[in-house]
């Protein structure tokens, strides 16, 4: 079969997934007074067509900040003005000003839904079949079987077609940055990773390794010179796009600050609710959130963010190739997630570990089908188990560690037998939390254990990650592609 | 990165669990009053005795469905106790509380068993099952064109309705009659007859066929009938079967005297009068519908063609009745599709002609979901559907040629703007409110060409087609 018939039925069950999970409930469904993210989203639509633009940041008698105040940077801003717009044609009940809030219908519904939809297949979808097909390796079956599995990925369609956000939109314009930075096209990879952080300010995330990388590549071909020169270009693209879409708020040094604090929230804490991070885990034991101060919290949660993000940053910088960058995005990712200030689970978008928010929304059997699914899928189309020699896993590292004191391990066996634990842990936990009723000393009992057991294995991952960027050759597949 | 590691069976396994994920993802959808219906019927099997049955009439949607379907339902209202026992009160109508819903949804789902295990029998019965590589094994399309056909998802699992259960049972049935297990298949299709009796339109092919293979033992060698080989024995050992399996099935209400009530709610609809055309009777439909179905009755009697025979005039009876007969819905054109799905994967002809029919056929199953939030959902399935059938048959078949002439791709190509007028277009025209009905009539008319085309090709095939003891022509 051909293979843009396999892609299109790729995106065509992707398509179908998402939109099948749309159907069931929404975050703050039902609700009131504060309803959810779905209220948050269609409030902005409300505030960005009935207001100036000088008013969105700012408290006043016409914009409660505490109302769901928009707290993304402006991108985000003028893509619910636009949907605000094709809301005011199809019922302006939508967005009146103040009278919509709370504003719940069937066919609201489908529109808010059908708005993901639309940016998802103009932006995220086409980004991930691109990807697939340059930059997999394996043949053009492999390369389907992964798009369908990245397209089948459970967190993403859970908070997007689910709880409700826009996730898609800034993943993918940083998934553009990505393929830009990977064929070569390093103006374009900026222009849209820039455009992805102007969306959401998560994507500061990313920000380091696409830094680092154009960086040490422009050493590579010379600080004087060709290197200078791409350099210079490249910083010009970013500030531009910055100055292009942060324009109206130029006008007043008062503008852009308040849309800084609001962006960056320092005064709501060092976490909140259950996060799958050190400080929330940390908590359970040493109550660092009441026994040290603010400003040592800020301190703590940057210097620890930085010593993890550093190593990955450096290795990058001095030899600045895609496996080194995919490698340091993860970490990167990582690092920020385990040990910054105010960390949402959402920001780490993998299904299980944000179970107890989508039980929340009511979301629950849609989560079971789809990470069921996914794990399936994934299991059977990537074997993953039975590529898990010890070379593959590259636990080469590992084994040189252990091999002075346990030297009859099995490594791979181990790995094996700790995924299916994995999976069983995370099995007992979905059906604890949804079916038992926790004990009356400790009310948060379910929720904080899969909080810490997704931490444990994020430690792990990013010791693992991190070790193998730095440690490991890299694969000699990925030669052909560097640039 | 190593191939996946695909084992013989593991594939149809993973298809299997594939489609069952996202049957569980549509358990929110819409649900028309089919839902009701089923549910009113776990009501009064649960709470009534059996002699009740087919008396209580507290619903409008009274029990027209033969009583082994009937036990079914019984059967199941034993497990629907445990989700909530509200469902079981026959006076709780139009009951849906979210437990009702899943337990519904999930015992269509799990019927559906039956279904796989039916399947997998056919894929034995595929004459040559090579391929280069698994996409374009037989095998492998076969099960994707009835695992994850269109109408029967779109239908059973949205619309609501057992018919991957039901058609499990036929096509058990076909793939006994395949290998030769004839008093399997025939017992098959006494319960089936006994689960819904719309089934009955297909019973001459049944008949016909095992009468004229089954009871006379031998052909002639030029395949004429050789009447002294007509074996009692097997034609007492069918009757047999086929009156005990009724008699288990209608026995208790016979005892009781209600036969004319159970055979009476065969659904009889009141007659219209048309205003313009002539109005029509029952009696003409049937009339109509017979003579449709004579000529390949026949053809199998004269000059039987094996199982490949018996089953395209087992297409052509679906095919026939679904065209002429009285008080058709239209989902009775999957009677005709999923059976031609076996023929479609072993001859080119075939294969054309169930493109045609299944692309048309589905695409007339869009009115039967005509709420916004679906609409999505029915064009992405019935595209995945479509593009899966025509892509995987092409490469199957790409010796000799395009598989579709272009006037046939034009037809099915034109089925896009027809979409994009009735549900997109028309709507917000002026129209709307005077001729709401247009949209429909248009879609049946446009519909009616290409099943009435796909019936034609199909009664040619079968009356050109050569015996099963000269060589096989896959042409």
């Amino acid at each position: 079969m051909e293979n843009w018939s396999l892609f299109s039925l790729c995106v065509l069950l992707g398509l179908t997934s998402r939109w099948a999970v749309s159907f069931h409930s929404y975050s703050g469904a039902g609700k009131p007074p504060m309803f959810g993210d779905y209220e948050a989203q269609r409030h902005w639509q409300e505030v960005t067509y009935n207001l100036p633009v000088h008013e969105w940041y700012f408290n006043t008698t016409n914009n409660d900040l505490n109302y769901w105040g928009l707290d993304y940077p402006p991108l985000t801003a003028y893509h619910s003005l636009v949907c605000a717009y094709v809301a005011k044609l199809l019922n302006p009940e939508w967005v009146e000003l103040h009278a919509s809030r709370g504003y719940e219908s069937h066919s609201h519904k489908l529109f808010m839904r059908a708005t993901v939809l639309f940016t998802d297949i103009l932006i995220y979808i086409p980004a991930v079949l691109l990807y697939c097909f340059y930059f997999c390796d394996g043949s053009s079956k492999q390369k389907v079987a992964t798009a369908l599995c990245i397209l089948l990925y459970p967190g993403l369609i859970l908070i997007d077609y689910g709880h409700f956000q826009y996730n898609s939109v800034s993943l993918g314009l940083a998934l553009w940055g990505i393929l830009g930075l990977g064929l070569g096209w390093d103006l374009f990879g900026s222009l849209a990773f820039t455009l992805a952080l102007n969306y959401k300010q998560m994507e500061l995330y990313h920000s380091l390794p696409f830094f680092c990388y154009l960086l040490g590549k422009c050493i590579k071909q010379g600080l004087i010179g060709r290197g200078f020169f791409q350099l210079a270009k490249i910083s010009l693209t970013v500030l531009v796009t910055f100055a292009l879409c942060w324009m109206p708020f130029l006008s007043d040094p008062k503008q852009p600050l308040q849309v800084l604090h609001r962006l960056f929230p320092f005064g709501r804490g060092l976490f909140e609710d259950k996060v799958a991070n050190t400080w929330c885990s940390l908590n359970v034991l040493i109550k660092i959130k009441t026994l040290l101060s603010r400003e040592t919290q800020l301190f703590l949660s940057f210097a620890l963010t930085l010593l993890f993000i550093l190593p990955s940053s450096l290795k990058l910088l001095s030899k600045p190739n895609l496996w080194q960058f995919k490698l340091a995005l993860v970490n990167s990712s990582l690092a920020f997630f385990l040990f910054s200030f105010q960390v949402h689970e959402k920001s780490i978008l993998l299904a299980a570990f944000m179970l107890p928010l989508l039980v929340k929304d009511g979301l629950l059997l849609p989560y079971v089908v789809t990470s069921l699914a996914f794990l399936f899928l994934s299991l059977y189309l990537l074997s993953a188990l039975e590529r898990s020699t010890e070379e593959e896993l590259r636990l080469g590292l590992y084994r040189k560690l252990t091999r002075h004191w346990l030297p009859k391990l099995n490594l791979s066996r181990i790995i094996k037998w700790k995924f299916w634990f994995s999976l069983v842990a995370m099995a007992a936990l979905s059906f604890t939390s949804v079916w038992l009723e926790p004990p009356a000393k400790f009310p948060d009992l379910f929720p904080v254990l899969v909080s810490i057991l997704s931490f444990l294995h994020f430690l792990g991952f990013i010791i693992y990650f991190n070790l193998v960027q730095l440690m490991e050759p890299q694969r000699k597949k990925s030669q052909k592609k560097t640039n | 990165m190593a191939a996946p590691v695909t084992n013989d069976q593991s594939w149809f396994f993973a298809l299997a669990l594939g489609v069952s994920f996202l049957k569980c993802l549509l358990i929110n959808a819409y649900h028309s009053t089919d839902f009701e219906v089923h549910r009113n019927w776990l009501a009064l099997t649960h709470s009534l005795p059996a002699a009740q049955w087919y008396y209580e009439a507290t619903s409008e949607w009274t029990l027209d469905y033969p009583p082994l379907f009937a036990w079914f339902e019984y059967g199941l209202s034993h497990i629907a106790r445990f989700f909530d026992k509200e469902m079981l009160v026959v006076q709780n109508l139009n009951y849906a509380s979210p437990a009702t819903i899943l337990f519904q949804r999930l015992s269509v789902i799990v019927a559906d068993v039956v279904f796989f295990y039916a399947v997998k029998e056919c894929c034995k019965c595929l004459r040559e099952d090579k391929g280069k590589y698994l996409l374009g094994k037989p095998s492998f399309i076969l099960t994707v064109l009835l695992l994850w056909n269109f109408g029967l998802i779109i239908v059973d699992h949205i619309h609501f309705q057992y018919n991957g259960f039901l058609f499990g049972v036929l096509l058990l049935s076909i793939a006994r009659h395949f290998q030769n297990r004839h008093f399997e298949g025939a017992l098959l299709f006494s319960i089936l007859l006994n689960l819904k009796h719309i089934y009955l339109y297909i019973a001459p092919a049944y008949g016909i066929y095992l009468l004229r293979c089954f009871c006379f033992t031998q052909s002639n060698a030029d395949g004429s009938l050789q009447w002294r080989s007509f074996s009692v024995v097997r034609l007492v050992t069918l009757g047999t079967i086929v009156l005990s399996t009724f008699s288990v099935s209608f026995g208790p209400f016979i005892a009781l005297g209600q036969l004319p009530q159970a055979s009476m709610t065969g659904g009889l609809v009141q007659e219209f009068q048309h205003s313009v055309l002539p109005s029509v009777s029952p009696l003409a439909t049937l009339v109509c519908t017979v003579l449709s179905i004579l000529p390949a009755l026949f053809r199998i009697w004269h000059r039987p063609n094996g199982a490949r025979g018996f089953l395209r005039c087992l297409v052509i009876c679906a095919l026939g009745s679904f065209m002429f007969g009285w008080h058709v819905h239209e989902k009775a054109i999957l009677m005709a599709i999923l059976p031609l799905s076996l023929l479609a994967v072993e001859s080119r002809e075939d294969a054309r002609i169930f493109l045609i029919l299944s692309i048309t056929g589905h695409y007339s199953l869009f009115p039967l979901l005509f709420t916004t939030q679906e609409l999505p959902i029915k064009i992405l399935l019935l595209l995945l559907f479509t593009i899966f059938s025509l892509t995987s048959l092409k490469t199957l078949f790409r010796k000799g040629g395009a598989l579709l002439n272009p006037l046939e791709a034009t037809y099915l190509l034109g089925l896009i703007p027809l979409e994009l007028i009735c549900e997109f277009v028309y709507p917000l025209t002026v129209w709307q409110k005077t001729f709401p009905f247009l949209p429909l009539m248009l879609t049946s008319i446009y519909c009616a060409l290409g099943v009435t085309y796909a019936f034609i090709r199909l009664y040619i095939s079968l009356l050109t087609c050569s015996d099963s003891t000269k060589k096989i022509k896959t042409q």
